[in-house]
């Protein structure tokens, strides 16, 4: 059984039909990149896999719940960090890795916030508010609060959008270190991730999948990812 | 972080959560010292200086409580602005809603918490009571019974201030709008309102339009009268805000 499905997802805001049929399974140990342009539905599909928007039509799964019918169990088990990674600013870093531990009842909340800000590295600005941290640590702290439950389901948006060189090394380090065990999305418009990260490719375009196969597959479209890319978009 | 860490049934646990996380939140900023102030200076100054509670020369709250729907109609909705409006301007409404707790839950800890806010707000003024006990020999039970009443007039108030909430991104929007929704409700049942009124619907119509008021709710109560229509209105008005911001959240 996949623990993300996606099945024939269509949202339409008003008139625009941002996402239309879109189908797709991933299986725990595959890291798929999800790629697109702008406005293409990336995260629409992903705000619908995780419950965030009811879609028009189709079905989310989530390690085989239904994320509108049982949207409680579907959740505890999805980590999930939204396109800009918000968390309640006026918060420090340990007080709201704490609320989010507590919310998801988890059995030994200061355990798991202090695991978390190890594998995040965290610590050193563990008492901070996060209104005061810069981009990176927030953004790392987005992926924190997505992974203090140690979910099966890991769906970030744009994880890496913003970060330097540096910090998004750190990051994919992070996701590589736990991709084994999850099943993981990662919306990403920055094409070398594909490669280094990725396992699988779903490429989406004007909210339709235009491609869906292994990294290897995709890589072996040409030399020139770019040129691949605004191919299968055009 | 191992799969034990994982727990089936948080029952209470994500209620909790939410409601100690947003009653924390009311002090992490000046704003909450800021409230307290305002609400005390006002409730004691309204009923010292136009009430003339001291020269009335009776040891009653009823001058006390008589402007508390105008304190709540102000104060309610600036406390309840930050419910989902705020979570919508920090994005943080997106990490609400795929996190395992129902909107109920955290609707409802939310309002909750606020509402305990206010009853902070409001039990900061029971110096005022212990003067009028300490000048005179007033029915204790009728001023307990006027703060029951003013607490569930807050509760109301809050209601429209949740549903002012949930439909905006902005706080200032929501408790202008909030404080609107509120303050036609105290305007229902003030004489120079209802003289108004008399001409368009009869006597008889704004006597109906009058129990909807806040004030004509609120004054069995500051008289030492404990009835159940009262109560039904204040907690009615509460809960359909709470129910109906809920929906709109849910709805978005």
């Amino acid at each position: 059984m996949p623990l993300i499905e996606a099945k024939h997802l269509s949202k339409s805001y008003g008139a625009i039909r941002a996402v239309r049929d879109v189908s797709f399974a991933v299986d725990r140990g595959e890291v798929v990149g999800f790629l697109g342009p702008n406005g293409a539905g990336k995260s629409t599909t992903m705000k619908m896999l995780t419950g965030h928007l009811r879609a028009d039509a189709g079905a989310a799964v989530i390690a085989g719940f239904d994320v509108a019918e049982q949207a409680v169990q579907a959740k505890q088990r999805l980590g999930y960090s939204p396109e800009g990674a918000p968390a309640y600013g006026e918060m420090t870093v340990r007080e709201f890795l704490r609320f989010a531990a507590d919310l998801r009842g988890l059995a030994d909340p200061a355990e798991s916030v202090r695991q978390t800000l190890e594998l995040c590295r965290l610590g050193e600005v563990a008492a901070q508010t996060i209104d005061t941290l810069s981009k990176g640590y927030r953004m790392r702290v987005g992926f924190a609060q997505a992974v203090i439950h140690d979910p099966e389901v890991l769906i970030l948006d744009e994880p890496t959008d913003g970060l330097d060189p540096n910090q998004k090394f750190e990051v994919r380090r992070i996701l590589k270190e736990m991709a084994a065990r999850k099943a993981v999305i990662v919306s990403t418009h920055i094409l070398e991730e594909v490669g280094e990260l990725c396992t699988r490719v779903v490429v989406i375009a004007k909210g339709e999948v235009r491609c869906d196969e292994s990294r290897d597959k995709f890589l072996a479209r040409g030399a020139d990812l770019n040129a691949v890319f605004r191919q299968l978009t055009a | 972080m191992s799969a034990s860490q994982k727990s089936s049934s948080p029952g209470l646990k994500p209620f909790t959560a939410m409601l100690r996380r947003e009653f924390a939140g009311y002090f992490r900023t000046p704003l909450a010292y800021v409230f307290l102030a305002v609400f005390n200076a006002f409730a004691v100054s309204l009923a010292f200086f136009v009430g003339g509670l001291y020269e009335s020369g009776i040891a009653s709250l009823d001058r006390f409580f008589l402007y508390h729907p105008w304190l709540w109609a102000f104060l309610a909705p600036a406390a309840g602005a930050r419910l989902w409006a705020e979570e919508r301007r920090q994005g943080t409404i997106e990490l609400l809603l795929t996190w395992p707790i129902t909107v109920w839950q955290a609707a409802l800890g939310k309002f909750l918490a606020a509402w305990l806010f206010l009853a902070c707000a409001l039990l900061m003024t029971v110096p005022v009571a212990l003067t009028v006990g300490w000048l005179g020999d007033p029915d204790w039970g009728v001023i307990l019974s006027g703060y029951v009443g003013s607490l569930l007039c807050a509760g109301a108030c809050l209601g429209i201030a949740a549903i002012a909430s949930a439909l905006t991104r902005s706080q200032v929007i929501a408790f202008v709008t909030g404080f609107l929704a509120c303050f036609v409700l105290v305007l229902v049942g003030y004489g120079v309102f209802d003289e108004l009124l008399a001409g368009v619907l009869g006597a008889a119509g704004v006597d109906d339009l009058r129990r909807l008021g806040l004030w004509r709710n609120l004054e069995p109560f500051t008289l030492g009268l404990v009835d159940l229509r009262p109560i039904a209105y204040f907690l009615s008005v509460a809960f359909a805000g709470l129910g109906l911001s809920t929906i709109i959240v849910e709805r978005r």
